[in-house]
């Protein structure tokens, strides 16, 4: 009945051949698998980003491939991945990720900025907030977020980047008063890192921006990515306790 | 030659030895994406896929294997399985793997696929083993939908949210909004209300076995 005889099986060298074979089997498999879905992959991580890129960028400000225009620049210890919007070869404005403390934990978003400090549009793209309640930040959930476009730092003041509840101009949500207060502040703070190195992320060469670390990413750089895109579901923090 | 009653197995695997309902198994995943119907229904399909095929590759294997060595190579056919699942829907299910994608690793964790393979698939010839498989896998996808559904209906007032993205857009017509301008209940969103239904249910189930039980005794008296 059985095709392989027990004397066999009972020597000390089949139980490893069998396991051995079996993993190279596994390994021949995951190969091919991995070989089939590399390129779909990053295609539909390209859509993804594209689909992003549209919602916080009006197409009318950029005639080029804002995604093939991915930099990274390293600002006061801390590294930021952008990319560059041209119009006319011109840097019509970036899209930069960034990342504020909320209530429980880092809210990552991404920030649209015109090159003349306007606010484009801005996106949370994951996020561990309270559903139900700190979760209004997400698009999806409500349209709180819409609120940031055309502001820019001198509107409203200073004092106006805030929420309500502290004396500024931002509506919080019932119940959430952090993450509103968070990203608020997330950015405000991305707004003034632009206009303190305004022309680093415009590309404007001033004599004192010699010393740059800019550097380009090759478009291979690209499709590696791994950019994490949507509002992850919210029980990140929690599924490691499960 | 053994006979297998299949109808049995399907009883047995549907309702009576369901992995959650009555082996308690399987919990992790199944607590972590029930907050909706439509989660439900996507991870349990997924499982019944991977279940399906691990029950196939191990009951064909079976012959070659050594009580040594069996353990590691069920866990290495099911990680196998699962990494290729979650290549897949990355490719070609991109929406829902967005959804989804967080929980489908939890597959190889799933002990409920292990003890399949273990306690069947390792003993038995490949069609009772997938068909063992399947029914399980269902069983556990009938337990994902019936929690879910019961937290999604409790927590947001919806039933199958999206369910256009896992089954197409024709399928948007059993998205329901059951209670409209409903504000929502936070706890039976969060894990710790999963845990809460799952009692609830279990109750339940147990509750109507024991009515169905007295009915039958009293009507064989």
């Amino acid at each position: 009945m059985s095709i392989i005889s027990e004397k066999i099986k009972q020597t000390h060298a089949y139980p490893a051949l069998l396991m051995g074979t079996v993993s190279l089997l596994v390994c021949g498999l995951l190969l091919i698998t991995n070989h089939f879905t590399t390129q779909p992959i990053a295609d539909r991580q390209r859509e993804d980003l594209t689909k992003l890129l549209n919602q916080v960028l009006p197409q009318t400000v950029y005639d080029n491939q804002p995604l093939d225009n991915r930099y990274q620049q390293e600002i006061d210890g801390h590294t930021y991945l952008f990319y560059r919007a041209r119009l006319q070869e011109k840097v019509s404005a970036i899209v930069l990720f960034t990342s504020t403390s909320g209530y429980s934990g880092e809210i990552s978003m991404l920030v649209a900025i015109k090159a003349d400090g306007e606010l484009s549009g801005v996106r949370v793209l994951s996020h561990t907030e309270t559903p139900g309640l700190g979760d209004k930040i997400e698009l999806a959930k409500s349209d709180w977020i819409l609120g940031f476009v055309g502001l820019s730092l001198s509107n409203p003041d200073n004092k106006g980047w805030a929420v309500k509840k502290d004396g500024g101009e931002f509506d919080a949500f019932t119940g959430a008063t952090i993450t509103p207060r968070a990203v608020v502040k997330g950015v405000h703070e991305t707004l003034q890192l632009f206009k303190n190195n305004h022309d680093l992320f415009l590309e404007i060469k001033a004599p004192s921006a010699e010393n740059t670390t800019e550097k380009k990413q090759t478009k291979d750089m690209i499709n590696s990515a791994s950019i994490e895109l949507t509002p992850k579901p919210q029980y990140r923090s929690y599924y490691a306790e499960l | 030659m053994q006979s297998y009653n299949y109808k049995e197995i399907l009883k047995d695997n549907l309702w009576v030895n369901n992995v959650v309902f009555a082996q308690m198994l399987a919990l992790c995943p199944l607590l972590a994406v029930t907050s909706g119907a439509t989660n439900g229904l996507g991870l349990g399909l997924i499982t019944t896929a991977v279940m399906i095929l691990s029950s196939l590759l191990i009951s064909l294997i079976r012959p070659f294997l050594t009580p040594q060595v069996r353990i590691p190579i069920f866990i290495l056919l099911i990680a196998a399985l699962v990494t290729i699942a979650d290549l897949a829907m990355n490719a070609w299910l991109h929406e829902l793997h967005k959804v989804l994608g967080l929980f489908i690793p939890l597959i190889v964790t799933n002990c409920a696929i292990l003890g399949r393979a273990e306690s069947y698939a390792s003993k038995n010839p490949w069609f009772p083993a997938v068909y063992d498989g399947f029914t399980t896998g269902l069983g556990f996808t009938f337990a994902l939908v019936v929690l879910g559904g019961f937290r999604e209906v409790i927590g947001s007032g919806t039933l199958f949210a999206n369910a256009s993205l896992l089954l197409g857009d024709s399928f948007s017509i059993i998205e329901l909004t059951l209670i409209p301008d409903y504000k929502g209940m936070l706890l039976v969103i969060l894990p710790s209300g999963g845990f809460i239904m799952l009692g609830v249910l279990l109750s339940a189930k147990r509750l109507l076995d024991t009515f169905l039980e007295n009915r039958k005794k009293v009507s064989e008296q």
